[in-house]
């Protein structure tokens, strides 16, 4: 008989611990390392990479780095506006591609098959492909705001924002966890008198939970990470994103210090984005992993 | 409270044809359930009442209009699912309230129907808890408050008590006939549960490949099936099928004779059955009776015995090498490969043509 030898069973933990510690360790390592040369001076940080005093806050340390690089470009602005794109987007997308999965799944219309198999086949199409046609749409779409008519989108908030409002991988996720949802709830709710779009608030999106954690975070990253796009239709400082403002610190004196200084910062939001959705993600399956 | 009436109701899906028109008339305040095997087609006959389901042919009346074309929320029904189908983010009260909310009921008025829906089913101390603190049987309880709350005209029942342990099966199954005579409502009730059908109904509709193979009162269906199937899927153990020679029509009886069967007459209530050919002789188990010595009608040896305490379960061995069951009201021991003989009222037989 198998019994559990109490021993044997502490030196497993050991060793498990030790595995999982040492691919913590690789995967935080470079984060450490950026924080601790965003505090070192050039010099310093330069010599400091062959040892291991670079994951370490020793020598001459200071916040001289981050003063430099506030001076250099205006880094408030660039994170503000990569929040707001990155908000706005996530917000307008999780609200846009839950609404078709839910069409594609739950209603019954001619052609939904065909139409849900073309908007997947977008997946394989890389952004690369698109952006100079987009770019061209983009310049002639005409906008109606405070100066009347305009034509051309460049240079705003929306020109980042409304071609990824809509995606492939977001509707697609929302469409498998649909899929996988009870029908008899649905079935539930409609012989109970509600509506589709009382059935999609009620009942679909509290119950989804989990795939706009999920798909909130894809997005978030895939929108802050933005660089293409943004350096393409952006000319103007005031709406310009985090990743394309990178290249300030990119040029004739090149400051790495500075420049691990202004990637600490703007890793901030993402950090404080991902531990907000994964306590959302936690609870929700805490209310929602129960079925009958 | 209303009567339904289904009209040559049919339902195809693409060229498959499940309902092939079906009428059944229910009356106001009756109990009814469909009952047949899986695949006859009495959860699509049921989902196509709630509305669920388009109705491919043939009209649905419910309180005296047609409502083919109405969506389920406007044809005064409620409906409990197998799976309870309570909604898993919401507390008891908020589901049992759910349709109540929808149709914008005031608070006080919403309160009040669900503390009455609470009472009738006790679960007032449930009504803060959330489905997954419940068990099976009070998830049940829930999905039957959310019904009785809305005052729908009919209750649709689709196989409730399937996903219950067999003693909680037994509570619910009399909870579900008690609150049918305390509401006095319009009920359809679809099982695969002979017990749940004979005991709960006052009219069993025996459905088969989409058509209904007998409508009637339970004991009527128990006592006068009309056809084999209806005969061999009410009663547990199932009803003995013998394959008989007619010897003579006599008036209301055939003579019937079988290698291990004296010759009997048996009603054939005007069935198609021929003097010179075949037919089927039904006997249900409970009416066989042994009896000592060469005395018996039926001749065989014991196969198998199975004592349940109540009642004995022999399969008999017949002369000829068919096999049938006899239920034998009291425990006795029936040593294996000893001869039998068994003795039952030709009047509690059926005859039944040739399929």
């Amino acid at each position: 008989m198998a019994t559990i030898n109490p021993d044997n069973h502490g030196l497993r933990l050991i060793l498990r611990y030790t595995v999982l510690t040492l691919i913590a360790v690789i995967f935080v390592f470079p984060l450490v390392f950026m924080v601790m040369s965003s505090l070192k001076p050039d010099q310093q940080l330069l010599a400091d990479t062959s040892s291991l005093r670079a994951f370490l806050p020793v020598g001459d340390i200071s916040l001289n780095n981050y003063v430099a690089a506030f001076d250099r470009a205006p880094v408030g602005l660039f994170v503000m506006n990569s929040v707001i794109v990155t908000g706005v987007t996530v917000v307008l997308s999780l609200l846009v591609c839950s609404l078709a999965a839910f069409s594609f799944v739950f209603l019954n219309w001619r052609g939904r098959g065909v139409i849900l198999s073309v908007i997947l086949a977008t997946l394989i199409v890389p952004f690369e492909t698109i952006a100079i046609p987009l770019l061209l749409i983009a310049s002639k779409l005409p906008w109606i705001g405070a100066e009347g008519v305009t034509i051309g989108w460049l240079n705003s908030y929306r020109v980042q924002i409304v071609p990824f409002i809509a995606d492939g991988l977001t509707i697609f996720l929302f469409v498998q966890y649909f899929k996988d949802l009870p029908g008899e709830l649905i079935e539930a709710a409609r012989v109970e008198g509600a509506s589709w779009p009382q059935i999609y608030r009620r009942i679909v999106m509290p119950l989804a939970g989990p795939v706009i954690a999920t798909a909130a975070i894809l997005k978030f990253l895939v929108m802050y990470n933005q660089y293409l796009w943004p350096l393409m239709v952006v000319q103007q400082e005031s709406y310009r994103p985090v990743m394309v403002g990178l290249q300030y610190f990119f040029q004739l004196n090149r400051a790495w210090g500075e420049i691990m200084a202004y990637l600490s910062l703007i890793t901030v939001p993402v950090l404080a984005f991902y531990l907000f959705l994964q306590r959302a993600f936690i609870a929700s399956i805490a209310s929602t992993g129960v079925k009958g | 409270m209303a009567d339904v009436k289904l009209r040559g109701l049919r339902k195809s899906f693409g060229a498959v044809d499940v309902i092939k028109g079906v009428d059944i008339d229910i009356a106001d305040g009756e109990f009814v359930v469909f009952v047949g095997p899986s695949g006859c087609g009495k959860s699509t006959l049921l989902r196509m009442i709630a509305g669920l389901e388009d109705i491919t042919g043939g009209t649905l009346e419910i309180d005296g209009v047609v409502v083919n074309d109405k969506q389920p929320k406007d044809r005064g029904i409620a409906m409990v699912f197998q799976s309870y189908a309570i909604f898993p983010h919401m507390t008891v009260r908020e589901n049992v309230a759910f349709g109540l909310t929808i149709n914008g009921l005031a608070k006080a008025e919403k309160d009040a129907k669900v503390a009455e829906a609470a009472r009738i089913l006790q679960m007032e101390h449930l009504l803060d808890r959330r489905p997954s603190q419940l068990s099976g049987g009070q998830r049940q309880r829930v999905a039957i408050g959310r019904a009785i709350v809305r005052d729908p005209k009919v209750f649709l029942f689709d196989e409730p008590l399937s996903n219950l342990d067999a003693a909680l099966r037994m509570d619910m199954r009399m909870e579900i006939g008690k609150l049918h005579q305390s509401l006095d409502a319009t009920m359809v009730y679809v099982t695969h549960d002979q017990v749940e059908a004979m005991t709960l109904a006052d009219k069993i509709v025996v459905l088969r490949d989409g058509l209904v193979m007998q409508i009637g009162a339970p004991m009527e269906l128990y006592h006068n099936p009309a056809n084999l199937f209806v005969a061999g899927f009410l009663g547990a153990p199932s009803m003995n099928f013998i394959t008989v020679d007619v010897q003579a029509i006599e008036g209301d009886l055939a003579r019937v004779s079988h290698p291990a069967l004296e010759p009997i007459a048996v009603a054939h209530k005007g069935r198609d059955i021929r003097a010179g050919g075949k037919a089927v002789l039904g006997v249900r188990p409970q009416y066989l009776a042994p009896v000592e010595g060469p005395a018996g009608m039926l001749h065989g040896t014991v196969a198998l015995t199975e004592r349940l305490g109540s009642e004995t379960v022999v399969d008999v061995t017949l002369r000829d090498g068919s096999k049938i069951i006899a239920a034998i009201g009291e425990d006795r021991v029936y040593p294996t490969g000893a001869g039998i003989g068994l003795r039952f009222d030709p009047a509690q037989a059926h005859l039944f043509a040739v399929d």
